[in-house]
């Protein structure tokens, strides 16, 4: 897993929560940081953003903490990437 | 039928963060309308407006907590907390369930919506956060005092322009009478001041450019306020039974509907409406002794509002004063009602009606006792606060003083 883009995901969240990154881990749940499912579609919102990738609505409803993130995050750059190449 | 008694009274305005400065400067006469602050300076022609200047939402709420909340749902729930907090209101249990919560705005969330469809328009923005529905809602402001205070009874939001918060305060009269609740936190909150907003209060062209003169000669128009105001509504018997201060009786609410112009008023819209609050109240002409009016500004509301109160109270209109706050917080349109309401129970518990500011002598056709530009002691049993809304959605309340 690219250690930067875990980097980046946690401080997305730790923004848009208004939380100490520190706090957050690979492994930390949605629910253990208090993100309700509207914050957890805000995290989207700004990874999309940040990433300028599309989360589909049905892969969206599968992320419920932070380890999700950045594999859908990951997924959706690689796609991204491999659709750029070709 | 009970009696309805005022408990508690909450306001966010130019004039200041709470009641107390909100009457302090409605008294002195120290207007809160002023040049328009440096992100709306200069971009229309608007030059003033009653701005909450020294505001800081910071202070009064957390970080992730204002994601959620547009500036009229903070004013809304400041007021809505310094009511329950002057009433000595707490809403545990069965106390939050026989409690509602009845709030007007006109606009709502338009701030927010306004700089996210900037974004759409302006920059072609791909993608929305999903705290702009939740903002920007009629409702959010009423749902916000809910969750705030934990008011689990029937609440919802009227928008009715610049009646909206006398509708609401009205409703929860209703409600508080027939027994549905036994106490109501009502009132109105209203954030107008973005570009948007300002581009079309400037086409409609009834904005003044230099301050607010009600009644007056040379009277240019009205000024936009922004803020909020909640009042605490209790059944008479249960404010007596828990010893609760009392502000003042709500006696009466009258409605009509023009049925005429979408902008111009009515002047036997205006009578209809007060006619019908004196009735509510089983009210003689007589016993009233103030009008907090709606008292715009403008050319068209001004004197047709002086013509109504002549037609409703005849030789005693001679006897009434009347005045217009609007000239110190500016125009308030969806809290314009709730804000006038404190200032008339005030000036009824107090003794002192506060002043129509920056009157230069009376205007045309308006031949009525002001109180011009000092505030004026005065012993009064009875008012009326009017509120005349574009649209032609006249709501008034009769407020008694209570002994």
């Amino acid at each position: 897993m690219d250690s930067n883009l875990v980097q980046k995901v946690i401080e997305i969240i730790a923004k848009t929560q208004h939380l100490d990154a520190a706090r957050i881990t690979l492994d930390s749940s949605f629910e253990e940081l208090g993100i309700d499912s509207l914050d957890g579609v805000n995290i989207l919102f700004a990874m999309e953003n940040e990433f300028d990738i599309v989360i589909p609505d049905e892969a969206a409803k599968e992320i419920r903490n932070v380890r999700h993130t950045v594999e859908g995050v990951a997924k959706l750059l690689d796609a991204k990437a491999s659709g750029a190449g070709g | 039928m009970p009696r309805v008694v005022v408990t508690g009274l909450g306001t966010v305005s130019a004039l200041g963060p709470d009641t107390a400065s909100f009457w302090r400067a409605l008294v002195a006469g120290e207007s809160g309308i002023g040049p328009l602050d440096g992100e709306l300076a200069g971009k229309t022609s608007v030059a003033v407006g009653a701005q909450a200047r020294g505001y800081d939402p910071f202070q009064h709420f957390d970080v992730k907590h204002l994601d959620l909340l547009d500036r009229f749902s903070q004013f809304a729930l400041l007021a809505a907390r310094e009511a329950a907090r002057d009433a000595g209101l707490r809403f545990d249990g069965e106390r939050g369930e026989r409690t509602a919560v009845v709030m007007g705005t006109g606009v709502a969330g338009k701030t927010t919506e306004d700089e996210a469809f900037r974004q759409l328009y302006g920059h072609d923005q791909k993608r929305f956060s999903p705290f702009i529905i939740p903002r920007t809602m009629a409702n959010a402001a009423t749902s916000q005092i809910t969750m705030d205070l934990g008011i689990t009874g029937p609440s919802f939001t009227v928008s009715t322009a610049c009646s909206s918060a006398n509708h609401a305060i009205g409703l929860a009269l209703g409600m508080v009478r027939s027994g549905l609740v036994e106490a109501a936190l009502a009132g109105g909150s209203e954030a107008p001041f973005s570009l948007g907003l300002m581009r079309g209060w400037e086409g409609v062209r009834v904005l003044a450019p230099d301050t607010c003169r009600p009644f007056s000669r040379d009277r240019k128009g009205l000024v936009l306020g922004e803020g909020g105001a909640v009042v605490v509504l209790e059944a008479e018997e249960r404010a007596r039974a828990r010893g609760a201060r009392i502000y003042g009786e709500v006696a009466g609410f009258g409605m009509s509907s023009d049925a005429g112009h979408i902008t111009q008023p009515s002047e036997s819209g205006a009578v209809r409406a007060m006619e019908a609050a004196l009735r509510d109240a089983g009210m003689s002409l007589e016993e009233v002794g103030y009008i907090n009016a709606h008292g715009t500004g403008t050319l068209a509301n001004d004197i047709t509002e002086t013509q109504a109160i002549h037609r409703v109270f005849g030789p005693h209109a001679a006897r009434l004063a009347v005045s217009s706050t609007k000239s110190l917080h500016g125009h308030a349109l969806g809290a314009a009602g709730a804000l006038e309401l404190v200032a008339t129970l005030l000036a009824l518990r107090e003794g002192l009606l506060p002043p129509t500011a920056n009157f230069l002598g009376p205007g045309e056709g308006c031949d009525l006792d002001y109180v011009p530009l000092q505030a004026r002691e005065a012993r009064v049993g009875a008012a009326l606060s009017n509120s005349f809304a574009f649209g032609g959605l006249n709501a008034v309340l009769c407020v008694r003083r209570w002994e």
